[in-house]
């Protein structure tokens, strides 16, 4: 099967892999339909998640057609079209008992910081990812969901990362009715927290980041005031006036370790990967948000170490609240929202590119060429 | 000090022989609220009904904090040659320490080295400008693609002059009879 293969920072090829196959009695081999780039897909692209081997597929927001069953996995058949959460989660371990999908504990022999991630290193699990023609979907009996008959698989693809982790984002913010809310970030996860941050019954939805196309599209679709860091003369202060001296009353963090914006920040965490990325949006979230507020952070850091004024969230009474998405949590609710028109992910979707044009999807996605938001990829059986 | 809640060891201490134990205890006070269900955790244990467990097959590394191995895990790209040395030494510390992410992060440096090396070696020659997406840099950015071009003439020559003068010294040396 044709397959994206990791060849070193900033390289990446298609290349002719063997055929996935059922490994364990609750797997899927799953025929992928659409595939797309995730920004912390970008993390791995520029070499800063440790134990990205040479070979490795990526891809953790794929849905496609179910064409292989493991024996115990009954609640799939065979034709199923299904999306599948980015997480891999057995549903019976400490933590999914509790809900925690994202934080599975029989998923991820490598780290128990983190739950098994489809093509997300072996940092998480070392799994093959969806950006390929086949893939293996373990626990497939807990995961993937069968897309309802009304939805548009570009819809699906998007509820399988994006809009769940927005979605989180907002929700881990705690927002009360009439709160200011300050997202850092206007890629697809900032995007779409903007537009859940108004579910939650914000008050106020202001977007920070530095691409003005990327702006110009949070500022229509969140609706959100956008401001561009590059134009504030101080992120912090700006903010500050902006709401009476006090500051927000909630931020989130929804950019990672790949931001721009300070440069010993870039150089530290992005150049000489001293730092587990440029921690500089925790750094104005932190710093931006009122006393005793709430810091909500879903961008993807590495698993060393930050700087990070804890001292300041120390003497504010801040709350941070944090964690990988748990989509299968969230997926009924979504599922519901896109129903009804409240959240429409595909137009999120700015290009559609073949999977043997991986590397060109890549780097246009990496450099922020032609406007992209997100791309997916297709491949030609799909 | 309270002499009558201290141990004369590190033996658990039931809570309940604590004089005022839960009296301030407030279910709302939960920051973790909505995602974690606290009325399904269990407490600290292991014991929950495990999947099946997945064969052994290629070799995998686990994480020293782990008291067993997971039911299942990925089988992509066991750990080979050099990098895969350096790999298997980080996993002798743990998550919390530097040094196994700063082995791995070597180990993926050299590991890109195994790769080209490897493509060499089955008579690929890899295609540098194409893995980095050059088809969509000079659709989108032309500027950007002559700059990158012309850097990369310019290096490229720079080292092609260089190789030539060595060349021509070590020629010069051997006609003096250096």
């Amino acid at each position: 099967m044709r397959a994206m293969d990791y060849r070193g920072p900033y390289r990446v090829r298609i290349t002719e892999k063997p055929m996935p196959r059922i490994e364990h009695p609750r797997d899927a081999i799953v025929r992928v339909t659409r595939s797309c780039i995730c920004g912390s897909d970008l993390h791995l692209y520029h070499g800063m998640v440790p134990d990205t081997r040479v070979g490795t597929t990526f891809g953790h927001e794929f849905c496609g057609v179910v064409e292989e069953l493991g024996e115990e996995v009954s609640n799939l058949e065979v034709g199923d079209h299904v999306l599948v959460p980015f997480n891999i989660a057995c549903g019976q371990c400490h933590f999914c008992q509790q809900g925690l999908f994202g934080n599975c504990h029989e998923s991820n022999p490598q780290a128990t910081a983190v739950g098994g991630i489809f093509g997300y290193s072996h940092t998480a699990g070392g799994y093959d990812g969806g950006q390929a023609e086949y893939v293996r979907v373990p626990y497939a009996d807990v995961g993937p969901v069968v897309m309802p008959d009304w939805m548009d698989p570009d819809d699906a693809v998007l509820l399988t990362d994006v809009v769940p982790t927005g979605y989180q984002a907002a929700e881990m913010a705690g927002i009360q009715r009439g709160d200011t809310v300050l997202i850092f970030g206007a890629g697809p996860i900032g995007i779409m927290a903007a537009r859940c941050a108004w579910l939650f019954g914000a008050g106020r939805v202001i977007v920070i980041d530095h691409l003005e196309y990327r702006l110009e599209f949070a500022r229509s679709y969140g609706p959100a005031e956008v401001y561009s860091f590059k134009e504030l003369n101080d992120v912090v202060t700006f903010m500050k006036k902006t709401t009476d001296g006090l500051g927000a009353d909630v931020a989130i963090d929804a950019v990672g370790g790949d931001a721009k914006g300070n440069m010993l920040q870039t150089l530290f965490g992005t150049k000489l990967k001293l730092e587990a990325g440029n921690a500089i949006p925790l750094h104005w979230a932190i710093n931006s948000v009122k006393k005793g507020g709430i810091v909500s952070v879903v961008g993807v850091y590495g698993p060393t170490g930050n700087i990070v004024p804890i001292g300041n969230v120390v003497n504010k009474g801040l709350t941070i609240r944090a964690n990988q998405a748990s989509v299968k949590r969230l997926l009924p609710r979504l599922i519901e929202h896109v129903r009804s028109g409240h959240i429409e992910p595909r137009k999120l979707i700015t290009h559609r590119v073949a999977l043997d044009d991986v590397a060109d999807a890549y780097h246009l996605f990496a450099a922020k060429l032609d406007g992209c938001i997100k791309p997916v990829l297709v491949p030609s059986q799909a | 000090m309270r002499s009558d809640i201290v141990t004369p060891s590190n033996e658990r201490i039931d809570p309940s022989s604590v004089p005022g134990w839960g009296i301030d205890a407030d279910p709302q006070n939960d920051p973790t609220y909505p995602y974690r269900i606290r009325d399904t955790d269990p407490g600290s244990r292991a014991d929950w009904e495990r999947p099946p467990l997945q064969s052994e097959g290629p070799e995998i590394l686990q994480s020293i904090e782990h008291i067993r191995r997971p039911a299942v895990f990925g089988t992509a790209n066991p750990p080979r040659g050099l990098s895969g040395m350096l790999r298997r030494a980080a996993f002798r510390w743990s998550e919390s320490n530097w040094l196994h992410w700063l082995l791995l992060m070597g180990a993926d440096r050299l590991n890109v080295v195994e790769g080209i090396a490897e493509d060499i070696g089955r008579g690929i020659v890899p295609n540098l400008p194409a893995e980095m997406g050059v088809r969509a840099e000079w659709r989108h950015n032309k500027k950007g693609f002559a700059i990158k071009a012309a850097t990369a003439f310019a290096v490229a020559g720079g080292l092609v002059l260089l190789l030539r003068r060595k060349g021509s010294d070590t020629a010069a040396r051997r006609g003096r009879g250096l």
